[in-house]
């Protein structure tokens, strides 16, 4: 489980997170949904240690990692899997090195181990025998499924994804979507996906965070999203014309 | 105003020389930036040490017209020019156009899309796994390309200076013989490896706090060469002054 708790975060004059707190449960996708600005990514920076809160802490199954400085933090980091908007493979590696990186970062496995590990990955993400492939010649939703091998290669407890579906036709933006779960399900890890893709939230959102205007709005599941009388909240959800119609039936 | 970058530069340095995680990653990174920063350069220092040899020598030649001064001084002074200065500074100058700005530009990138980001949430130190190997290749190159660069020079002068007729052959070789101070090829070292070091690590400063977008990666590629060449040619001055 991943608690955090009074998050506070500002970027010169704007203030982006305003006092957050907010639990996500071992085992489920817990999706971080809003507009565009209302500090979705920020608070998901926050929580993996790329941007530094001013207040507040985020603590990964009773551990502080706000307060542990960079040495105490690869523990963690390592426990860690995120996918990124853009999918952030390295270009100079094929898809098979992007995936041994890490394992060879930070195990001592023999090179047929890390073959083995990069190939279940691979399959896993039906992805199998496109080994030799580098990033510029995958399509956008072949990197995210890169991205999700890579993300899952040490066998996280925590995953984390930044719009999984940006970019993605609506087709494959399910299947990765599907995957998310699955995995979520499988490894029991504790997941938080940040979006405003609204077949995401009804698909995949077990535990749903609302933020607007920095400040977290409403909480809920896809089943009370639709029903809520939150304003800020039916305005988000029902922005699409796809979205009015289905409430008008 | 300077001090903000500076202690920026110095905390990203700092982090640079922490404790790799895994030395045999490292060690191929290295390798395979010897090869870029190195073996990639060598076509473009080998073809400015030989123009510059040979303009220095014919130049030289042009001006000395007195009938007391020997031939053989042509030799001296492109010798211990070619040392001291035109070597070290001028293919460092070069190379802060060539390795600097696709250090910047590399490292932009990587900060632009993420994929530093994605170091860090793995739990490597990522101006560790990106900077060092380059700092070390170049430093370790860099003197080797130098002195590359001052025997080419020389070989340059030579022919330019044989065959225009400013001097004989015998003038050249008593010139370049006479005379040497092995102390110079110390502070040319002194300045090749100092110069490296600021190539690497000025523009990979300048790469890993880019924000933004190509736009961005680019502009910072352009700040890396000048800011470098600043750098190259204030502590060029420092060090001539320091040690002769």
């Amino acid at each position: 489980m991943i608690e955090i708790k009074n998050i506070h975060k500002t970027f010169g004059e704007n203030h982006v997170l305003q006092g957050i707190s907010a639990e996500f449960a071992e085992g489920k996708c817990n999706l971080i949904i809003g507009g565009s600005g209302s500090g979705k990514t920020t608070l998901l920076k926050c929580m993996v240690g790329l941007h530094e809160p001013e207040e507040g802490s985020v603590i990964y199954d009773g551990r502080d990692f706000t307060r542990m400085n960079f040495a105490t933090r690869i523990e963690i980091r390592t426990e860690i899997g995120m996918l990124f908007q853009g999918s952030a493979l390295f270009d100079s590696m094929n898809v098979e090195d992007n995936i041994i990186f890490p394992i060879n970062m930070f195990t001592n496995q023999s090179h047929k181990e890390k073959l083995d590990r990069a190939n279940f990955c691979l399959e896993r993400v039906n992805l199998a025998g496109k080994n030799k492939l580098f990033p510029a010649e995958l399509s956008g939703g072949m990197k995210k499924r890169v991205g999700i091998a890579r993300a899952i290669a040490m066998n996280p407890k925590y995953l984390f994804v930044d719009e999984p579906n940006s970019g993605l036709d609506p087709k494959t933006a399910i299947v990765i979507d599907d995957l998310i779960q699955e995995l979520t399900t499988e490894y029991n890890t504790t997941t938080v996906v940040v979006t405003h893709d609204m077949n995401s939230v009804m698909g995949i959102g077990e535990n749903i965070i609302f933020l607007h205007e920095g400040k977290k709005w409403w909480e809920g599941t896809n089943k009370e999203i639709s029903s809520t009388d939150n304003k800020e909240l039916n305005e988000f959800v029902f922005a699409s014309k796809f979205m009015q119609a289905l409430q008008k039936k | 105003m300077i001090f903000h970058p500076l202690g920026k530069y110095i905390l990203l340095l700092k982090a640079v020389f922490r404790r790799p995680e895994k030395w045999n990653i490292y060690r191929k990174e290295i390798f395979h930036e010897m090869v870029s920063i190195g073996v990639g350069s060598l076509g473009i220092i080998a073809i400015i040490s030989v123009f510059l040899g040979a303009v220095t020598t014919v130049q030289t030649a042009f001006q000395l017209v007195s009938d007391f001064i020997p031939k053989s001084v042509i030799g001296m002074i492109l010798r211990d020019s070619s040392i001291l200065e035109l070597s070290p500074t001028i293919s460092a100058v070069v190379l802060a156009g060539k390795v600097g700005s696709s250090v910047a530009s590399q490292i932009g990138t990587m900060r632009v899309t993420e994929q530093i980001d994605a170091l860090e949430i793995m739990g490597i130190n990522s101006p560790g796994y990106l900077i060092l190997p380059k700092i070390i290749a170049a430093v370790t190159t860099i003197p080797l390309l130098v002195i590359i660069s001052i025997g080419l020079s020389i070989t340059g002068g030579y022919f330019a200076g044989t065959a225009s007729g400013a001097l004989t052959e015998q003038d050249f070789i008593t010139g370049i013989t006479t005379d040497f101070n092995p102390f110079t090829l110390t502070v040319c070292m002194v300045k090749a490896v100092i110069f490296a070091f600021i190539i690497t690590s000025v523009s990979a400063y300048q790469g890993f706090y880019t924000s933004g977008g190509a736009l961005e990666v680019g502009q910072s590629s352009t700040k890396a060469v000048v800011i470098s060449c600043i750098a190259i040619l204030f502590s060029d001055y420092v060090i001539a002054q320091l040690m002769l």
